[in-house]
């Protein structure tokens, strides 16, 4: 066992654990986009980033990657770290306008605007997906392809590969696919209908996001 | 040949071939080195060999075509020994005129002599060229003594003899303590401390006791070629470093990872390792110690993520290219999971230097925090352009103007960027600072691999900063969302500034992104992508807003925000840009000032170029 | 193109069959062929007992690998640093407007290919232009005809 303090509480973990694991252990929720507690982590869309404080110095890590240890110190809402998410947040909406958690998360965050142009590649290349297929369906037929921004999740040359057994898993827990913002009409790439306090009867935007909403309105989470 | 199965066997063999080698024998060494061979140095070659036979010579006289001599500027080079004779832009047709001259009588070739740039005088013999003047050549030096084919010349300069007095007189351990005395830092750009590195990897456990031992060639900074030179001219020198470095970790399997445009490194690195097996220098109980190492060559894909050590180690698994984070070091967990040890080229090549003259004096070489000798390629809008071997701590100025003989046209220098791609620019009013790992860092800028591109008046800093985030959004692998969304962002930004669409908030966006990238990305790469847009803005602001404020590009390079346009006194109109233009856009009568159609001109630069009387203004 | 599955067989072989060297036998396939045909990648592939996605990844990962047929000239333009300075930008703008194509292209009638490499360690003869391996030093948007001419002109004559 290990002991770490994270956001000024201290706690112990299990050695080999990661930070993400030992905070949602106690009950703090970093958010998360390319994790999945069923997947090997991967550390690529770095929303889950904390701050790990040695001395006067500090630096931002990955929490899903990021190896518990004795003495360590994180905060994981400090305000660099806040800022610092919400920059990359805002990246992968100006990349992905149409991912209902991705505009979930946005809303969440105060995000009200994307000031970069939208360049909507429907995907944010979080590789759940490629891992689930691999590591879950042992099947292996969908990888990336390319790199930098040409990258992107396919299957070789194009082709349903052999390995394909149809489980629909892929789909299933893509943050894109499945869960599609159909609100439609961004302002400034933000759609802010779901997740934004306004009362339902009053929502401007609210059309498609139903699955979420309760009896009492829009869920605040 | 039979292999050496002794230390006293080598030293044998070194004093045999020393004994048929005549100091006073006139030799011929032509440089062979990437430059040199792109001036066709071959056919200079050829045309020696040539001249040798038909004059009947070849008993008295050696040819031999060397690894990179760095003065890349004035090639073909060649050198006529013993009296270091130094010619320069040497043609086929000099070859007769060198041999029955200067070869068989002693007599110089006025011509042929390079001319100091700014004395006018003519230099005679190599050491007096201004550019070698000023440089240390410790590891780099030996390049054009050897014909790197042969390995009995790396032994005649006292090759492998470190390697002997490691195996047979020093414990790992205490080589790993020589190597920490010397103060030999990663010539790779990181800086890590190398003997650090051999302890961990040493110390790594591994349950059946494999441990890798890696040559980073995978030289990928635009600009930077010192690597290459020194794996095609002086292969040997960096075996011999590895497999010192394999004895000190407890490594019996190394690899050396090269790029694939590299192909002359990749051949004369393969024709050393095959001597140096059949030497018994590699392989099966080195010089009969009972030390086992063998090295293996695998080619890179083409990809500058891959100097990364963890996308570099993935690569040689037969993977993508894709950096992992490194909470567990890959010395503890590298190549196949196995304990790994990576340093470049260049680093290994120390290490032969370290061992044979002692700690005690590489560390007086440098200053504080960097110790010994690096090379840098100095190219870009410089005089003398090449490859230099300087003490660390040498000022940017030195290595400017007495090494480089400054900026060439009467231009005025404006920066130097160092540390390839993801360094950054060091501004004229920095020429003093002392050149180290630490204060270039300091300065916004990193040592890297050591490339040096020198710019002048004429550099747009904002196109440069284009320049390098365009390379670095090609080169990223696009695993994680700061390096891949965010220098695609970036790129937007710098290219709507430079197409004077910027906006006046663009500046601080690009260092908001430019802060996230460094902090949130996975890899170094990433973590030092956004430092030449930062140290541009740094120091070349002013820069940056005229392009957005005044829609204007001081050093009228970015094509949106120029204007080509015919000085009327200077025009005599003699046709000759309007047949080049490939647009027509060019008209007026014969011997009459032409005038240019703004509406058809697309700012190729084609009349410039072809405008013999400079009537193009460029505004 | 069709590959020839014995010499695949042949290149695979080499390399002993063993899948860390995944990079080097697709080198020595795009040196047989000047391109990566889609039945070597699946031979590669199924005699390494790889997924397939996993070769095609690495085929295009890398930018040593080509999966298009290439042209029967080889056009480079060094984009190094030191070529950049020297205004290689301007010299690739008019290789593109007299190739009519863009890096990674080919003709139509599969002249030429264009391509951009990122230094070729020459730089004291910046900005170099390469055609089918022969290099052009100190090139300007004015030299590029005579340098191209070579291959312009058609195999008859």
């Amino acid at each position: 066992m290990v002991e770490l303090t994270i956001d000024g509480v201290r706690t112990i973990a299990l050695e080999g654990t990661t930070v993400l694991e030992a905070a949602t252990e106690m009950g703090i929720i970093i958010p998360t986009l390319c994790y999945h507690p069923a997947l090997s982590p991967y550390g690529a869309c770095r929303v889950c980033i904390v701050e790990v404080v040695k001395g006067n110095r500090s630096s931002l890590e990955a929490s899903c990657t990021l190896p518990v240890e004795d003495g360590q110190v994180i905060l994981t809402n400090s305000e660099k770290v806040r800022k610092t998410r919400e920059l990359i947040v805002e990246l992968l909406l100006a990349s992905c306008p149409n991912s209902k958690t991705l505009q979930d998360m946005a809303a969440n965050m105060g995000i009200n605007k994307v000031r970069f142009k939208i360049k909507d590649r429907g995907c944010i290349l979080c590789g759940l997906c490629v891992r689930y297929c691999k590591e879950q369906m042992k099947s292996g037929g969908i990888g990336f392809i390319g790199r930098g921004t040409s990258r992107r999740v396919a299957t070789a040359f194009d082709v349903t590969p052999e390995e394909c057994r149809n489980c629909g898993g892929c789909e299933w827990i893509c943050p894109v696919c499945e869960r599609a913002c159909t609100a439609g009409n961004l302002i400034d790439g933000v759609c802010g209908g779901c997740q934004n306090l306004i009362p339902v009867e009053t929502c401007p935007v609210c059309t498609g996001c139903s699955e979420s909403v309760g009896p009492q309105g829009h869920k605040v989470y | 040949m039979k292999q050496l199965r002794a230390a006293v066997e080598l030293e044998e063999l070194r004093a045999r071939i020393l004994s048929q080698r005549k100091p006073e024998k006139s030799c011929i060494s032509i440089c062979g080195g990437t430059g040199c061979h792109a001036y066709r140095c071959e056919d200079v070659a050829k045309a020696f060999k040539n001249e040798i036979k038909r004059q009947g010579l070849s008993k008295q006289v050696d040819l031999k075509v060397t690894g990179c001599h760095g003065f890349c500027e004035r090639g073909p080079l060649v050198v006529i020994y013993p009296k270091k004779i130094f010619y320069q832009r040497v043609t086929p047709n000099d070859a007769p005129e060198i041999i029955s001259e200067t070869v068989l009588k002693g007599n110089i070739i006025d011509r042929l002599l390079y001319a100091d740039p700014v004395s006018g005088k003519k230099v005679h013999f190599e050491s007096d060229v201004p550019f070698y003047k000023g440089q240390q050549r410790f590891v780099f030096g030996s390049n054009g003594l050897i014909d790197p084919t042969n390995i009995e010349d790396y032994l005649a300069v006292g090759g492998y003899s470190a390697l002997s007095k490691v195996l047979f007189e020093m414990q790992p351990v205490g080589v790993i303590e020589e190597i920490r005395k010397s103060g030999l830092r990663g010539r790779g750009g990181g800086g890590f401390p190398t003997a650090a590195k051999w302890e961990s990897c040493r110390n790594a456990p591994s349950i059946d006791d494999i441990r890798y031992v890696i040559c980073n060639a995978d030289e990928g900074d635009p600009g930077a070629y010192m690597d290459r030179s020194l794996l095609e001219g002086n292969p040997h020198s960096v075996i011999e470093g590895m497999i010192i470095g394999a004895y000190a970790i407890g490594s019996h399997h190394g690899y050396v990872y090269v790029r694939h445009e590299y192909p002359l490194a990749v051949t004369n690195l393969s024709m050393a390792l095959e001597q140096a097996r059949a030497y018994g220098l590699l392989g099966e109980g080195i010089l009969g110690s009972g030390f086992d190492f063998d090295i293996k060559i695998s080619r890179g894909g083409g990809a500058f993520i891959c100097g990364e050590s963890t996308a570099l180690m993935a690569s040689l698994e037969g993977k993508i290219g894709e950096p992992r984070p490194k909470h567990i070091h890959t010395v503890v967990s590298g190549l196949n999971g196995k304990p790994s040890n990576l340093n470049n080229v260049e680093t290994w090549a120390n290490v032969p230097l370290i061992i044979n003259r002692g700690a005690n004096w590489y560390s007086q070489i440098g200053t504080e925090g960097s110790k010994g000798t690096k090379i840098f390629s100095l190219v870009g809008k410089i005089n003398n352009t090449g490859l230099i071997e300087v003490p660390m701590g040498i000022t940017l100025r030195e290595i400017i103007y007495d090494i480089g003989g400054g900026v060439p046209n009467g231009k005025s220098f404006k920066a130097v960027q160092t540390g390839g791609p993801s360094g950054g620019c060091i501004p004229e009013s920095l020429t003093d600072l002392p050149v180290d790992f630490d204060r270039l860092t300091e300065a916004g800028s990193m040592m890297g691999s050591g490339g040096m591109i020198v710019m002048d008046e004429d550099t747009c800093m904002v196109d440069i900063a284009r320049y390098f985030i365009k390379f670095l959004t090609e080169e990223s692998c696009g695993k994680c969302v700061p390096c891949r969304e965010g220098l695609d962002r970036m790129l937007d930004i710098l290219t709507d500034i430079t197409e004077g669409k910027g906006k006046e908030e663009d500046i601080e966006l690009l260092e908001e992104l430019g802060d996230v990238i460094k902090e949130a990305s996975l890899c170094a790469l990433g973590g030092t992508a956004p430092n030449p847009v930062l140290s541009t803005i740094r120091y070349f602001r002013d820069e940056y807003e005229a392009h957005i404020r005044q829609k204007r590009c001081p050093a009228g390079v970015c094509k949106a925000l120029i204007t080509f346009t015919v000085d009327e006194e200077k025009c005599n109109g003699c046709r000759v840009c309007a047949r080049e233009c490939p647009e027509g856009a060019i008209s007026g009568e014969k011997k009459e000032p032409h005038t240019i159609d703004q509406e058809k001109c697309i700012k190729c630069g084609l009349c410039r170029d072809s405008c013999k009387f400079e009537a193009i203004i460029v505004s | 193109m069709k590959s020839d599955c014995e010499k695949v067989a042949a290149i695979v072989i080499k390399y002993g069959g063993n899948h860390d060297s995944l990079i080097s036998i697709l080198q020595d396939i795009q040196s047989e062929y000047h391109f990566l045909p889609e039945d070597a990648l699946r031979a590669v592939a199924s005699q390494l007992d790889l997924p397939l996605i996993q070769v095609y990844g690495v085929a295009t990962f890398f930018k040593a690998f080509s999966l298009k047929q290439r042209g029967e000239h080889m056009v480079s333009v060094c984009l190094g640093t030191a070529c950049h300075v020297r205004r290689a930008p301007a010299v690739l703008d008019e290789v593109k407007r007299q190739l009519g194509i863009e890096p990674g292209e080919t003709t139509e009638d599969m002249r030429f290919s264009l391509e951009t490499v990122n230094c070729l360690g020459a730089c004291a003869l910046g900005p170099i232009l390469v055609v089918d391996g022969k290099y052009h030093g100190q090139m300007s948007p004015g030299k590029i005809k005579k340098a191209l001419r070579k291959g312009k002109r058609n195999p008859e004559g």
